[in-house]
Order: structure tokens, then sequence, then C-alpha cells
């Protein structure tokens, strides 16, 4: 496992450093970078949130609450939050079905999201998307997507109006590694490639398709940045576990689409520590596995590397968590409060 | 009125676009250097340049996906499938995302993407190529879809749809593409959702679209010769499709034949049965009959392949059994 970053492709190995390794790495743990405490705090914040986020919604899917399927993304949060801090409000930002994380990190409101999941009229999608479908055009947030790898495209698009209005704003897309045997997905890494799109491939590779291990069924093993020579898309790995490694990786590779240089892929190594859904047994891989993983999760770990930084107080650390919890518990109420979708909603929204 | 053929028609209308509105771009298979598989887009990359005619790799799912996401970002691509068979790649595409995503997103965002794809059977060209898959996206919600079989309509479909903000599907009867047609030189556009009554008749009305509006004329004719007074109906659009004026009809003939050259079974023309049973059975005198082709892989004989395809003696038929017209 790579501890922080590790390059496949020559013209990215220059830049992406770890944040351990690299002397001045981009925003990364550099004391001399004074505006960088709030940002430290608030990525840990972002993390945190995240958490308790999705916490609540367990709690509120064993209740009921809360419908259908729950795809939690304990454990990934570090990938998310990291990537999407690098990011300007002109950029688009396309995830997939496990994608509370990824619309939580772009600030979408705590409370409708919450809501959304309850099913109310108050949610992102007036109740009518659910957990796996999260959207929030105002702040760029294209979609959560569950079928696997089909919002590939979708952000290939998106990228593709970008450069045709001739803006240096970019696309942001997440997948995982289960999306990576689907055609579509080298369809458009294809079509990414060939016609230079501003667009960012993010695979947070949590090492596990539902049940299947990336490994029992990819031809080319755990480690994708060597396939992506086939499109000439420069690629690197880094840490998922580590929120600093994530976000410097992504702002290299954010400047380099920004100037024009086409898209980029970074994969993330991560881990999701509870199971696919809420209904997995988990008995596709053991408890080891689990717990290795566990001893590096970043909402814990990271506080304390920040105090021993001289980052963040104790104090600090405190009243975030106070906080974030005070936000939670509303949200829980503010979606239990909230009314039901009136019938007649059903016609609305079908055609523009 | 001057004269020109469906695939002159198809042309004015992306060509006008092209020129109006600088969100308008075209992205298909050998759409820009080759021309266009049925030359609709001959020209096109010579004046309107590489970034608005955009030539794709054979990657139907990641072409028509892209589509999506550049109309999501308010531009108003317009996209070609080489043939409608080929669509089926990319169904995922349409259905789950280009129809799905305004209703999912509680009407955050919209489609206003125009795709186009020859459609049917009848040039040999075998079981994956002569299909008519615009009957199975006319049941999706979100999509609009529309089949034109004059040029007139051709143009006047093609300007409302690129206008539409939602995902319209243009299903192109490749039978029809030297079909000529009057098509004035003024403005003018055809409201999506409206059927056409071409032929004004008290004893029978015959209802079609496309290409099966061919054999429905002739039939139309031949029943006249024998002093039968018929009406015809074009339904140029397939969803939503204009059941009151089919129950208008019904209510002046009390007697209807549909009729389909895509494969009988399933289908827009099942739907229609089946509505009108529901809404006009009181005034109709018979069963509403249908006529469509035979529901097996399409062939490559050219006696076989005429043979599956629904023709003017099958209307003829119908008509007969029916209502002993």
């Amino acid at each position: 496992m790579a501890s922080s970053t590790k390059s496949s492709s020559k013209s990215s190995s220059k830049s992406a450093k770890s944040s351990k390794n690299g002397k001045s790495g981009a925003k990364g743990l550099d004391e001399s970078d004074v505006g960088a405490r709030t940002d430290h705090l608030e990525l840990f914040r972002q993390m945190y949130l995240i958490r308790q986020f999705e916490i609540a919604c367990g709690e509120n899917y064993s209740k009921g609450l809360i419908g259908g399927f729950l795809h939690l993304y304990i454990g990934q949060e570090a990938s998310g939050v990291g990537a999407i801090s690098t990011l300007r409000d002109d950029d688009y930002i396309v995830s997939h079905y496990r994608d509370h994380g990824h619309a939580l990190a772009r600030g979408l409101d705590i409370n409708r999201s919450m809501a959304e999941l309850f099913g109310r009229s108050t949610g992102t999608s007036k109740g009518k998307g659910g957990s796996m479908h999260l959207f929030d055009v105002a702040k760029r947030f294209m979609g959560g997507h569950a079928i696997v790898a089909g919002q590939l495209p979708l952000a290939a698009g998106l990228a593709l109006a970008q450069q045709y209005n001739k803006t240096d704003a970019l696309t942001m897309c997440f997948f995982g590694d289960g999306s990576t045997n689907q055609g579509i997905y080298h369809e458009t890494m294809n079509l990414a490639a060939i016609w230079k799109l501003p667009v960012l491939f993010f695979l947070e590779n949590n090492m596990y398709g539902m049940g299947s291990s990336i490994e029992r069924v990819r031809a080319g093993g755990i480690d994708f940045c060597p396939s992506m020579a086939t499109y000439g898309i420069p690629a690197v790995e880094v840490d998922g576990m580590d929120v600093l490694a994530v976000r410097e990786a992504t702002e290299i590779a954010v400047e380099r689409i920004r100037k024009g240089d086409g898209p980029q892929f970074i994969e993330a190594k991560t881990f999701r520590f509870v199971g696919h859904s809420l209904s997995d047994g988990q008995k596709y891989r053991g408890q080891e596995e689990v717990k290795e993983w566990e001893e590096r999760d970043p909402v814990a770990t990271f506080p304390t590397r920040l105090i021993e930084m001289g980052l963040a107080t104790a104090d600090q650390i405190a009243e975030t968590k106070a906080s974030v919890d005070e936000a939670i518990a509303k949200a829980v109420e503010f979606a239990e409060q909230s009314p039901e979708p009136d019938l007649s909603e059903i016609h609305n929204d079908v055609f523009a | 009125m001057p004269e020109i053929v469906l695939r002159e028609a198809l042309k004015r209308g992306l060509e006008e676009a092209l020129e109006n509105d600088p969100r308008v771009f075209m992205m298909g298979e050998d759409i820009g250097e080759y021309g266009g598989a049925y030359a609709v887009t001959d020209g096109f990359l010579k004046k309107f340049g590489p970034e608005r005619i955009k030539d794709t790799p054979i990657s139907e799912q990641a072409f028509l996906g892209a589509g999506i996401g550049a109309a999501a970002a308010g531009l108003r691509p317009i996209v070609e499938f080489m043939s409608i068979s080929f669509s089926l790649v990319a169904f995922d595409q349409i259905v789950n995302m280009a129809a799905n995503l305004r209703y999912m997103s509680g009407g955050q965002i919209s489609v206003p993407m125009v795709i186009r794809a020859p459609t049917g059977a009848g040039v040999q060209l075998g079981a994956t190529h002569s299909q008519s898959f615009e009957t199975w996206l006319a049941e999706v919600p979100g999509m609009k879809v529309v089949c034109p079989s004059t040029p007139y309509d051709a143009l006047g479909l093609m300007r409302s749809a690129i206008k539409d903000d939602n995902p319209v599907l243009v299903a192109e009867p490749a039978l029809l593409y030297g079909a000529k047609g009057e098509v004035p030189d003024e403005y003018y556009e055809i409201e999506i959702g409206k059927a056409d009554v071409t032929r004004e008749g008290s004893d029978i009305t015959l209802v079609s679209y496309g290409y099966g509006m061919h054999p429905t004329n002739a039939a139309a004719n031949t029943l006249a010769e024998r002093g039968v007074s018929v009406e015809v109906i074009d339904l140029r659009s397939l969803s939503p499709i204009d059941m009151d004026a089919l129950v208008a009809s019904v209510q002046k003939t009390n007697r209807i034949v549909v009729v389909d050259t895509a494969r009988r079974r399933g289908g827009v023309m099942a739907e229609v049965a089946a509505d009108l049973q529901q809404r006009a059975s009181e005034w109709l005198d018979g069963p509403v009959m249908r006529v469509g082709s035979v529901d097996v892989p399409w062939p490559y004989n050219r006696g076989l392949e005429q043979e599956v395809l629904a023709a003017v003696a099958d209307v003829l038929a119908a008509v007969a059994e029916g209502y002993g017209l």
C-alpha cells in the first residue's frame, strides 16, 4: 500500500509527491503556510461531518425512516474531502451511488440532504431522488448516479461544455473500482483523451465492488495507474486515507487540467469500514483486513496529527465536533419534521 | 411550393439551428469528414468546423452520454446514431440518464438534446440493422419521440425538437430519405404531440406514422376507388401520442385500423389500440384492427423481408376482416 502518492506516468512523477516526502507540497502540511490553519481544521470538520451524518443515516435507516438502499462512505472521507477541497465554484462534480460524502464536501445543505434521504418534500430532489441521487445544480453537484460507471460520460459531457464555452473550469468525476470493468468506462476514457476534455477522473479504489474483491474480478490487479497509459492519460496513485496527500495530488492534476493538458486520473486507495450497503453481512472479507484499515481511519487520526503539528488545538477539535454533532441532530430533526411530498408532485418534473 | 427530399428537409432544420444558436452542436459517427452515413450532414464540417461537428469514436454509450452532460450544462447537442439499432448499445444512457435526470433531480436538470437515428427495414440489412426502437423509447417517461413521414413534417418536427428543453428522439425512416414533398420557404414549426389528419373521410380511419404512411396511403387510395371514404391520420409524434385526435376521428368514422411497419407485437400501436378500446369503444362498430410487421428477426433475403414488412395488402385485409369494407 502506498503511503501517500506514487506516479505511473513520467509527466506526473515530478510533482506528485507525498505531503510527507515533498519539500513544499502545494498546500500540504507546511507550517510556513499561514493561511492553512483554518483550512486544515475545515478539512477535519468536513470529514467529521460526513462521518456523523452517515452514522445518523444508519440509525434512521434501522428505524425505518430512510428507505431503499443505503450505501455508506464511512472510511473513505479523506478521499472525497481532499479532492473536492481543490475545486472552484464553477467546477462540476459528478458522483456515484455512494454520494453522501461528496455532496457534503461540496457544501450541500445538510438539512436538505438528510431530508432527501427521508424522502421528504424539503429534500434536495423533493424526495424523488433518495440516497443514491443527491443533486444540487446551484452548487454544480450533478448527482449521485446509481448505474455503475454510467456517470462517466455525463462528466465527460459537462467537461465538453466547459471546453466548448472556452472556460478553464473542470469536471471532477468520482467512480469506484467496480466501475472499471464496464465498457462505458473505457469508452469514456478514450473519448476524454482524444478530445482533451477538462475532466478529472477520480477513482476511489475501496478494493471491493459490492462483495467482489478487485483482485478477483480484474485482470490487471489492484493498481490502476499503469492501465491509463493505454489512453495517454496521466495517472497518479494517492493514499486515500490521507486527506492532505489527496488534496496535494488533486491540486496538481487540477492545475494541469486548467492549463489545457486534458484529462487526468487519480487513484485513491481507500476502504469502506462498513458493508456495501446496510444489508451486507460482509461474508466476503475478514475482519482482520477491516481492522487494519481502521487503524488509519482519517477521522480518528487526522486530529492527532493536526495537534502534533501545532495546526489545531485539542479545544478547537472538540469545538468543531460539538458544533457538527449539534448540526447533525438538527438535520435529523429537520428531516423528521419535514412534510411528505404532496401526491400532486408525482406528475411534476417529468418534462421541462 | 418548392419540392425537396426528406434528407434535405432535415438538413435545412439542422443547418439553420447551427447558424442561429451557438449552443447547438452535433456529434456522431462519421458525421464530419465522411459527411454522414445517409449524407444528412454532408458539408457541415467545412461550414461549421470541428468544434461544432464532432466526429466520434464508435462508442455509442460514451458520446450519447457526453451529449447528456453537455445538455445538462446548457448546450443543445444533436447526437446521431448511424442506425436506431445501434441505440441499443446506449439504452442505459438514454433511459437512465437522459430521460430520468430531470425527475430524480427534482426538476433541477433538463436535457435539451436531440437524438437522430435512421429507422426501419426494407433495404436488406438483416436482423441487426432493420429494427424500429422508437417504439420502445416511446414508452419511457421523460422522452419525447417523433417520426416524420414527409419532408414538410421532417423540417417542422426537427425545428421543434431542437427548441425543446427535453430529450427528443427524431426517428428518421431510412426508406424515406429520398422521398419528395412540398416545403414552404416561410418558417413554420410542428408541435410535438399533435397528429395530422392528412385525408378527411367518414367511413373508416387509418392511422400510422413514418414509413407506415406509405402502405396506409396506398390502401386509402384503393379503398377510395371502391367508394369508401377514408380518413387518414399521421401520428407524427409517438410520445406524447395525440389520442384526442384519434378518438375524435373514431367518433366520426366508427371504424379504425392502426398500422405500423415496425414489428406488430408491443410497440406504439398496441398502446394506441388499448387506449382506443377504453376511450372509444362506444363509437366503434368493430374491433380496433392492428397491422404490423411479422414478429421475427428481420431476414436479409428480399422476398422474405418484403413478406415480413407490413404492406398495403395487409392493411386492406385488416379493413375487410374488421369492417367488411
